[in-house]
């Protein structure tokens, strides 16, 4: 192991407990439980104080201590610190008290979350002496590899399904990067992923990089913590693909109380999916403990994973902290996204759609309480699948560069308007 | 001409670096307990103490999981391809 891990102490089996050096490495050899990063808690309880997070730059790194890099890092300094914002609007059109946006759709260089793990996976792949990174990826996370590796000067290999929305895949592209589409699904490309990385000796971000990259989630709910005046929320709402991003979000509640940077608070954490693709939902609404396999049909394509790796540890936590678990038709999908957009002014991608529209559902049904409070968690951009809402959003009325045609056109407007 | 299996790097101790190992089973099970008494001790890396396969390891027949085929009953045929692969974070 190497001398200097900064605050890290190891790798150690979920599973089985079993522990493993720091190395680029994700899975337990003896029972294929998956590694996650071990932290000297009472060395950071001692520098990790609100006073010094308040005295940090506004980016994600202002919680350094709690992402696995050795030194500083070096790669997506600037990423992170996305507004949080108060939903009064949505709020009154949800039907509930209090309600907060964390709006990762402009999370900086590529506008989704990813670019959260992607600077810890880089910054760590950079320690371990790699210079050429890879990732599979339903399009956000191969934006972000292509980007943070062109800005830190590292060769980028991306995998991607061949059926994903076009600018997604010009959002590849541009950076320069190898960008490799998979004539299948994501579980496809991520099968393929998993045996690319057994032979080539790349830092595949959310393969042998998976414990380093999957805990740069948890600046989105350390810095939801902060905003909320160092407060762990009530409730929390947050998308599923793999699961892993809801897993980390609660681990960075659990951590911000444990340091004592937020007072014990019950918290409910719920998990949200389309229901083209749902085996998470479905398994927690049947009372499962584990999940059954599904082929995606979905327009919510970054959430298409039809075997989810962190499933299984999704429904743990929503089980343990009472949450529920939805999924939401295309239909209500679009409806979330056009909500979110004219009640706020976001537009999210369809992932923040099937975060809306199951919120939507959960006050509607009293799982959340319409007395209470909650957050969204708004994970990517909607400028990044406009193949889902194109034809869905009206279009814009054409006419001369005349003021009477504009004022023709607003009487007949009047007059639509008074039929209806 | 056998089944051929590619053993995922966390098991390749088991099978002295072997990356590709041929068996002759005419199911998924049947290919596990093949393995076993080659390499002992790689079963107990695949299934739990109920003989499931973990939940964290996915294994594929020609690229299909086996959870959409039929699980270990899945039957095989001489040039079949079997993958074992660890599950992998989202993206």
């Amino acid at each position: 192991m190497e001398k200097h891990a900064g605050y890290m102490k190891g790798l150690k089996c979920r599973e089985c407990g079993r522990e493993y050096p720091l190395t680029a490495n994700h899975v337990c050899e003896f029972d294929f439980g998956p590694l996650e990063v071990v932290y000297d808690y009472e060395r950071i309880k001692q520098s990790l104080t609100r006073a010094a997070i308040q005295s940090r730059p506004g980016t994600m790194w202002r919680f350094r201590e709690l992402l696995p890099v050795a030194g500083d890092p070096t790669v997506g300094l600037e990423v992170g610190g996305t507004p949080l914002i108060k939903a009064d609007r949505l709020a009154r059109r949800l039907g509930i008290r209090e309600l907060w946006i964390k709006n990762d759709a402009v999370n900086y260089p590529t506008l989704s979350f990813k670019d959260r793990v992607v600077s810890v996976a880089l910054s760590r792949a950079r320690e371990l002496g790699f210079t050429t990174v890879a990732c599979a990826s339903t399009g956000n996370l191969a934006n972000s590899v292509a980007a943070n590796a062109a800005a830190a000067g590292l060769t980028a290999y991306v995998f991607i399904p061949s059926d994903l929305e076009q600018s997604k895949v010009v959002n590849s592209l541009i950076y320069g990067g190898n960008v490799v589409a998979i004539k299948g699904h994501y579980d496809e490309v991520n099968r393929l992923c998993a045996e690319i990385a057994g032979k080539y000796p790349w830092a595949f971000v959310n393969v042998n990089m998976r414990p380093y990259y999957a805990e740069g989630s948890k600046s989105m709910g350390l810095e939801i913590v902060e905003q909320l005046g160092w407060r762990v929320p009530r409730n929390t709402v947050v998308c599923m693909a793999s699961g892993s991003l809801l897993t980390k979000i609660h681990k960075s509640y659990q951590e911000a109380m444990k340091l004592g940077l937020a007072p014990e608070t019950k918290h409910r954490i719920h998990g949200a999916q389309a229901t083209g693709c749902s085996p998470i939902s479905t398994a927690q609404k049947a009372g499962l403990e584990f999940f059954k396999p599904v082929k995606p049909n979905t327009i919510a394509k970054s959430l298409a994973i039809g075997t989810p790796a962190d499933g299984f540890y999704a429904l743990k936590v929503m089980k343990e902290t009472g949450g529920v678990a939805e999924d939401v038709s295309d239909e209500q999908i679009r409806e979330g996204i056009k909500l979110l957009a004219e009640c706020e002014g976001i537009f999210a991608e369809t992932a923040g759609g099937v975060t809306v529209g199951v919120a939507r559902k959960l006050i509607a049904s009293g799982a959340i309480p319409s007395d209470d409070s909650a957050v969204l968690c708004i994970t990517g951009n909607g400028l990044k699948t406009l193949d889902a809402v194109i034809g869905h959003s009206g279009r814009a009325r054409e006419i001369k560069p005349s003021l009477r045609e504009f004022e023709a056109l607003l009487e007949a407007e009047a007059r639509t308007a008074a039929h209806a | 001409m056998p089944v051929k299996v590619r053993i995922p790097t966390p098991l390749r101790k088991l099978t002295h670096d072997e990356e590709i190992v041929h068996v002759s089973a005419s199911t998924v099970g049947g290919a596990i307990a093949e393995l076993q008494s080659r390499y002992p001790g790689i079963k107990e890396r695949l299934t739990d103490e109920a003989g499931s396969v973990r939940r964290f390891v996915n294994v594929y027949v020609n690229e299909e999981d086996i959870r959409f085929l039929q699980n270990q009953e899945t039957a095989l045929k001489d040039g079949d391809e079997i993958s074992i692969i660890p599950a992998i974070a989202g993206g």
